[in-house]
């Protein structure tokens, strides 16, 4: 099957004051449609960069080299204005904060289906109805009444779904969460992520769920690719990799995660922390901080993606052997 | 909304009770009589005692102030000491002069800033903003006096296209009143349009980086839609009320350029009335400039909650 998004060996560089930073340093990925990709890492791994610059919603200073594929469409070098067509109409963006990602001074259903009167060529009247059906769709209470309010006249989990409902009014192939639930507190977050896999059963929308909640990942995603320091380190099937994680960094991150039934046991850290993306190593980036500490080599020479099994991938030169084996 | 209004009028009702006092104390505390100032050489002690009476100045403190009250409230503001006539009507004349020079500039200045700032923070590091940038330092750092003297002698000596000074009201004849306006209305604009530019310029740059402007491109809008949408309906927000400080301040007269000019307004006004002790005249003007002052915020609150839907009035 062709995938809806796909990136091949994308690079993001930005420049700062102090130099280029390689904020993604050769990536690829690709979602297939109806399927969840999660993309997880740690805070500034290049997750959202490397769905952003996908997009063309890189900052100005950004330089972004690679292929991207978007449903049948070649991105790459292609002019912004081809680029911004495509946006809202085949592809929706969640963003994280609900409090700042509404316009404060727009009425929600103006902005709930302001893509559709663009691309769509919805009238406003239609549009307001279109609006109305949308905000009922993700759960709002009265939609024909709030679709008038404004921003701030709804809580946190509700302005959370008029933005799910804003990214939905074209009916996109992919949708992008960056990050959806991180700002809302533990009760909506679960029912966010309840309600964007439902939406996207009855719709067909591939996902691609950008997160460093490994819970919410298991639960929802097909494939999952881990990145530290813009490059993936692991990537395949969701059971594959959490069932049998091959990287030191991926086995790492699943034992950091704090055990609810542990009574009182200390939480597992990760020492260190990820290199600054304005100086990369020559090697593997999570050497440093890596508990097997293999030799000179992971200094020096950067692993290559190496497949493990059907589909699973992993960057190291010492793939750690499954619990199985280990036994 | 009306309890709003007439809450906000009692308030300023309040304030312009401070206002007549503080004005009448602190006219205590300048030095020179304005009897002593008016009779001049015809100066002598019974003619000098006679005009004080019937000025109430031979009164304590006091009885002068309640008394003043008291008439002011039924709309008397005494009478001039120099031309003796009441100080209501000579204020009330001078207000047509001073309201078109100070809309004017404002609407001039609002021209000049409005795209010029929007420009300068799209196109931030661009040429044009390099050179807006230029335009604000200079507006602000050239005094306006000069920019005044300069402006009459290209446009009015050299050129020959307007008249150096003078005034003609909008209602006699709205041409000449155009032509004559010109000159002080764009020194008086330069001044503002520096300001506001430089206000709306960073004010766009902060909404350019907000969350929901990321959400509108995510949306695939145009970015003439983002801008006028989403950015500038946010970003003019705070503008309002520099522009009505601006307003504000310029209704109060502009005594340099007003003077420079020969432009019959409230600045004008009050310039006269000190130089020659005028008290009544000018305790009047200044009670007229702070009531406006007091009007333009009352309407800028009004306009705020029609803008920003988070604000109500109540």
């Amino acid at each position: 099957m062709k995938p809806v998004l796909a990136v091949e060996d994308l690079t993001v560089t930005i420049g700062t004051r102090r130099g280029p930073a390689h904020a993604v340093a050769g990536v690829d990925w690709a979602v297939q449609p109806g399927q969840t990709l999660a993309l997880v890492g740690e805070s500034g791994s290049g997750k959202s960069m490397s769905v952003l610059a996908a997009t063309g919603l890189a900052p100005r200073t950004a330089r972004v080299t690679g292929r991207v594929h978007l449903l049948d469409a070649e991105l790459t070098g292609v002019t912004e204005e081809r680029r911004r067509r495509l946006r809202g109409r085949h592809v929706g963006f969640v963003f994280q904060d609900p409090m700042t990602s509404l316009n404060p001074v727009l009425a929600v259903g103006r902005q709930v289906t302001e893509a559709a009167e663009e691309h769509l060529g919805l009238t406003r009247r239609a549009a307001r109805s279109r609006a109305v059906e949308l905000l009922d769709m993700v759960g709002i209470p009265s939609a024909g009444q709030r679709v008038d309010a404004y921003p701030h006249q709804f809580s946190g989990g509700m302005r959370q779904r008029v933005v799910i409902a804003m990214a939905l009014a074209c009916e996109p192939d992919l949708l992008i969460a960056d990050e959806p639930t991180t700002a809302l507190d533990v009760t909506t977050q679960a029912q966010i992520v309840d309600l964007i896999g439902d939406l996207q059963r009855r719709l067909g929308t591939a996902v691609v769920w950008i997160t460093h909640d490994l819970g919410v990942v298991a639960g929802i995603a097909d494939t999952v690719a881990v990145m530290y320091a813009g490059r993936i380190l692991e990537q395949g099937p969701v059971d594959a990799v959490f069932g049998a994680p091959s990287h030191p960094y991926t086995g790492a991150l699943l034992a950091a995660r704090p055990d609810p039934t542990a009574d009182g046991a200390d939480l597992v850290t990760i020492a260190g922390a990820p290199p600054s993306p304005l100086e990369l190593p020559a090697g593997c980036a999570f050497w440093p901080r890596c508990p097997v500490r293999g030799d000179a080599r992971c200094a020096h020479e950067l692993p290559p993606l190496v497949p493990v099994s059907a589909g699973h991938q992993v960057r190291t030169f010492y793939p750690q052997p499954s619990d199985g084996e280990r036994r | 909304m009306a309890r709003f209004v007439i809450r906000r009028l009692l308030q300023s009702a309040v304030v312009l009770l401070g206002v007549t006092l503080v004005v009448f104390l602190l006219l205590q505390l300048v030095p020179g009589d304005p009897v002593r100032v008016a009779l001049g050489t015809r100066f002598d002690p019974q003619t000098y005692e006679a005009l004080r009476a019937r000025a109430g100045l031979d009164q304590p403190l006091a009885v002068q102030y309640f008394d003043y009250l008291r008439r002011a409230l039924t709309g008397d503001l005494g009478v001039s000491f120099r031309s003796g006539r009441p100080v209501t009507a000579i204020v009330l004349e001078r207000l047509p002069a001073t309201l078109s020079l100070a809309v004017t500039a404002v609407v001039f200045a609002l021209v000049v800033a409005v795209p010029l700032g929007i420009v300068s923070a799209i196109r931030s590091g661009s040429l044009v903003d390099h050179a807006a940038r230029v335009f604000s330092q200079f507006g602000v750092s050239v005094p306006d006096f000069w920019m005044g003297i300069m402006g009459i002698l290209l446009f009015s000596g050299v050129l020959g296209w307007l008249p150096p000074s003078g005034y003609v009201a909008l209602t006699d004849d709205p041409g000449r009143w155009a032509s004559h306006v010109a000159l002080p209305a764009v020194t008086v604009g330069l001044v503002t349009a520096s300001i506001l530019t430089r206000f709306i310029r960073s004010s766009m740059l902060e909404v350019l980086s907000e969350d929901y402007v990321r959400t509108a491109e995510a949306k695939g809008l145009r970015t003439r839609v983002v801008v006028s949408r989403h950015v500038l309906r946010n970003a003019l927000i705070p503008v309002v009320t520099v522009v009505a400080v601006q307003l504000a301040s310029l209704l109060g007269g502009v005594i340099v350029i007003e003077v420079l000019f020969a432009w019959p307004g409230i600045g004008r006004l009050t310039y006269d009335a000190v130089a020659a002790r005028d008290y009544p005249v000018l305790q009047g003007a200044v009670l007229l400039v702070a009531a406006l002052f007091l009007l333009v915020n009352l309407l800028v609150d009004i306009l705020y909650a029609r803008l920003d839907p988070r604000i109500t009035v109540r």
